[in-house]
């Protein structure tokens, strides 16, 4: 039990880090932000699923996925299926053509619901399929290339096009789909009206709790024998494939994974912000993931986390005030990270808290302070 | 078929076959410079569809001065060579600043070159603007010719294709028959035997990589006759270019040319039947697909390792 | 093919590669506790075989039999798993990780996917960690990234690594590439000590390490035998002269 909770938390310094990281989220935005931006960082807060799952793929196994906006677009889309079938009731769609359709399809002239949407009505199939779907389109993508060993660069392009065609065929397919638009207009989860300010930060407390059970089991899979397997492979493949493992099997797997925590994020993006659309699915949202994960640090689960809000923040604030800043700068982030950072945030953290203890600057912090509160009075 | 008789269907296939033809024209040059960027240094160059963006900006530059200076008749063979050299200078600039610090980190590059990529197309925006801007063509380029009264084969289609044909056949003689080209192989089969014959080896690959780029920029000369460009031009062909490159693969110069054919034909003559966008999904598809069954793609031969 | 007593039976084996024939019907035994050495000038198609044994490259005809069972068709962490062990020319171990961790990762125990993720560190791996860690030299490393090792260190770690798996077959490609005089001592004492109970089969270049550690000794050129037996008789034999030893 103990080896357990140790791993699950990463040993003592993962779990201070786990705890800060709790702390802020739980306690110190909630009450620093206004509801409008925590909704915000809520939103932040679904990315960093992603990154999350970039950590383990990327940092740990060597597997660049820049097709991760699928199955985070997965996820969200089944999620947004199934609340957009719920504000379709035949009494609020009554001027339709066909009632109790979902709007975007009437506009498209589609009289009944399709048969891929059937599942949807019912949440716990929703719940379900929000897991399985990316899941399963992962070991399809996965048990194809992986065992004919396409890897490397191949593997970046290909999940690629894959996000280019899923992005393609949403838009495309707007009867079916909401076309470019997406699915809009939800209301309410189970008759709970997920709009309202309370609901809001309802939301994105359980969003924080899925994130931290997330960060947990990454960081089982990266203690345990199968992550330094993963870190064994991105360095030399050949040998442990003649160490008798079978290489694949282990890519195909932590390709699920973070198929699956992607997914999480996507179900949790539309909740918490009450839509989704194909441009969190294509080639651009999909890479901007992996910078974030990159500016966190690619081998740190926390670090990935703090990446995500960071660029997020900062690309909301700035394109607010330079839109045209801001492609430059996110370009610039690109070129810097990966030829100046290769460990990003929690790599530069790591070189500089070995030279500089954060507890004995705490310390002198507060003896100052009470010193200086003191002369005050 | 779809509502149309055999003789209609004869002469869609062949109109959209030749409309596919400038598109083939357009991707064989951008996955022409791909590949050998690809093959001489295993480096992906995500900004290779904004390297592309550079000649056809050049090209409506060109073509602004000419209408300026009532050498539109003439202007546009210049352009073609103005969008090579200045791409091929960019290139090895960026080289110089940027790839040459990356070359054992292939994923990293990829990732760096996309920054590259956002940061230029900005650059475009701010300079150009937003809207897409097109080139003053010389009338011998406009208009079409008809073989029989259905059928119209587009003048600009067949000029590009021709461009295209040359570069593709010269860029051949380059890497194949000429002293530039040898020291290009042998660098691309043997880096560490290369540099010890006395071969400069990061000259080669700096000079490999503009090349590429170059070859991106003739890609955007030939682009501007087919249609307008905006500051996303590139990156909307950048994926199609790579599919092209991995399916023929990657080094061989025959399969590059077969797959950069099947593949614009594929997507001209789908786009005829479905919609636009299924015909684009069902062609990427069908390539995804026939990938993973075969990896190595279509012309790769077995080799010792 | 018929059934032997030999650990590894090859019969006929050929690849080619674009029509050139790398290893062209090649026929070799090897017996329980026999440590075979395999020389051969350069392109002798001697890592090959070792290629082809181990699954690295598929054969074109021809059968490899280990302990009677065809490898031919397997894929190669069945082979491994069979009790095949083979090391790289150029010493391949996990950089990033420390010596106790690459041998860990080794011991044959939770190579499943999910027998990976409950794999549990009990006191049979570390003292197996510990026991393999004294043999290859390497008990005060055991912390060190194995980034930061020696050569000679490296060729020993990845040793040690194919002895977690206690293969009844180990094979090596050039052990003593690179190595100091005094290291090559060392390795021809851990070779002959770990010969005890398997059979090995070595590439080696370096004639006075063959001389040292060799029972039977196969001569490789074009593809094809030249010379098989004894180290005395190889040295004697006219034609492995000619075309190795003389040079």
């Amino acid at each position: 039990m103990k080896a357990l909770s140790e791993k699950l938390l990463g040993g003592k310094q993962g779990a201070i880090a786990l705890a800060i990281l709790a702390m802020v989220l739980f306690v110190i935005f909630p009450l620093w932000l206004d509801s409008f931006r925590l909704s915000m960082l809520g939103k932040y807060v679904t990315y960093a699923f992603v990154s999350v799952s970039l950590v383990l793929l990327w940092g740990n196994g060597g597997i660049l996925s820049l097709g991760q906006g699928i199955f985070f677009g997965l996820g969200g889309y089944c999620m947004a299926m199934f609340l957009k079938l719920e504000a379709s009731d035949p009494v609020s769609t009554k001027i339709q053509t066909t009632p109790g359709i979902p709007d975007f399809m009437d506009w498209n002239q589609i009289t009944a619901l399709p048969w891929f949407w059937e599942p949807f009505k019912s949440l716990p199939l929703t719940l379900i399929l929000i897991l399985l779907i990316p899941t399963l389109l992962a070991f399809i993508i996965g048990f194809a290339m992986f065992k004919r060993r396409v890897g490397g660069v191949y593997f970046s392009i290909i999940t690629q096009a894959i996000a280019l065609i899923l992005s393609i065929l949403i838009v495309g397919q707007q009867g079916y789909t909401g076309g470019v638009n997406g699915i809009t207009d939800l209301k309410t989860l189970l008759g709970w009206d997920i709009r309202t300010e309370t609901a809001k930060y309802v939301l994105y407390y359980v969003n924080v709790c899925l994130l931290i059970l997330s960060i947990m089991l990454a960081r089982y899979i990266i203690t345990s024998k199968f992550g330094m397997l993963l870190l064994a492979m991105r360095d030399k493949e050949e040998r442990v494939r003649f160490s008798g493992y079978d290489v694949s099997d282990y890519k195909i797997f932590v390709f699920c994974v973070a198929a699956m925590i992607s997914a999480i994020g996507g179900a949790m993006f539309t909740l918490q912000v009450g839509f989704m659309s194909p441009s969190f699915v294509g080639i651009v949202p999909s890479i901007e993931m992996v910078i974030c994960a990159a500016v966190g640090g690619r081998m740190s689960l926390i670090g990935a986390v703090y990446g995500t809000l960071l660029v997020n923040f900062g690309k909301t604030m700035f394109s607010e005030t330079y839109p045209e800043l801001w492609l430059f700068l996110m370009g610039g982030l690109f070129i810097a990270v990966v030829m100046f950072f290769p460990d990003g945030l929690a790599g530069v953290y790591d070189k500089y808290s070995k030279n500089f203890k954060l507890g004995e600057l705490l310390a002198k912090f507060n003896k100052n302070t009470v010193k200086r509160i003191g002369d005050m009075l | 078929m779809f509502g149309y008789t055999m003789d209609e269907i004869g002469n869609i296939v062949v109109m959209q076959g030749f409309s596919g033809l400038s598109l083939f024209s357009v991707l064989l040059l951008m996955a022409l410079g791909l590949a050998i960027i690809f093959g001489q240094m295993g480096v992906i160059n995500m900004a290779h569809g904004e390297f592309m963006a550079v000649g056809a900006y050049t090209t409506v530059l060109m073509s602004k001065l000419a209408v300026k200076y009532d050498l539109v008749h003439t202007y546009f063979v210049f352009a073609i060579i103005a969008a090579f050299i200045f791409a091929f200078v960019i290139g090895y600039l960026i080289e110089f600043l940027m790839i040459r610090h990356l070359y054992h980190r292939p994923l990293d590059t990829l990732l760096a070159t996309w920054g590259l990529s956002l940061v230029m197309q900005q650059i475009f925006r701010s300079t150009f603007g937003a809207k897409e801007v097109s080139a003053e063509l010389p009338e011998w380029l406009l208009g079409s010719f008809q073989p029989t009264p259905d059928i119209d084969i587009p003048i600009n289609g067949v000029f590009v294709m021709g461009l295209a044909i040359i570069v593709t056949a010269s860029v051949y003689l380059y890497i194949y028959r000429s002293r530039g080209g040898l020291r290009i192989r042998a660098t691309m089969q043997n880096r560490t035997m290369a540099s010890a014959v006395g071969i400069n080896t990061k000259k080669v690959d700096r000079m490999t990589f503009a090349l590429g780029c170059g070859i991106a920029g003739v890609a955007g000369a030939s682009f501007t006759t087919i249609a307008s460009t905006g500051p996303t031009t590139g990156s909307l062909y950048i994926v199609d270019s790579f599919m092209v490159v991995v399916f023929g693969g990657a080094t061989s110069l025959i399969g590059t040319i077969a797959s950069a054919f099947s593949i614009a034909q594929a997507q001209s003559i789908l786009q005829f039947f479905m919609s636009s966008s299924m015909g684009k999904v069902s062609t990427l598809l069908v390539i995804v697909m026939i990938l993973m069954m075969r990896p190595e793609g279509l012309f790769a031969s077995k080799l010792r390792k | 093919m018929s059934n032997t007593d030999f650990v590894l039976a090859i019969e006929d084996l050929t690849v080619s590669f674009d029509g050139f024939k790398a290893v062209d019907g090649l026929n070799m035994y090897i017996d329980h506790n026999e440590l075979h050495v395999v020389i051969g000038p350069n392109g002798a198609g001697k890592t090959t075989v070792l290629d082809l044994i181990c699954g690295k490259t598929k054969s074109s005809s021809g059968s490899i039999k280990f302990k009677n069972r065809e490898l031919t068709k397997m894929p190669e962490h069945q082979i491994v798993r069979a009790g095949v062990g083979r090391k790289f020319q150029t010493p391949s171990i996990y950089e990033n990780l420390t010596v106790y961790q690459n041998l860990e990762v080794s011991y044959p125990a939770g190579r499943s996917v999910w027998g990976s993720l409950t794999f549990k560190r009990t006191d049979e791996v570390i003292e197996r960690v510990n026991k393999i860690a004294a043999e290859v030299l390497l008990t005060d490393l055991l912390q060190t990234e194995a980034a930061l090792l020696s050569h000679g260190q490296k060729q020993w770690l990845e040793i040690g690594m194919l002895l977690m798996q206690d293969p009844e077959l180990l094979m090596l490609d050039e052990p003593v590439a690179g190595m100091s005089a005094k290291e090559r001592d060392q390795t021809a004492d851990l070779l002959k000590r770990i010969c005890q109970n398997r059979s090995m089969l070595v590439i080696e270049h370096d004639m006075e390490f063959v001389k040292q550690i060799a029972h039977k000794v196969t001569v490789l050129h074009q593809g094809k035998i030249l010379a098989a037996g004894t180290m005395d008789k190889i040295q004697a034999n006219e034609k492995v002269i000619e075309v190795y030893l003389g040079h």
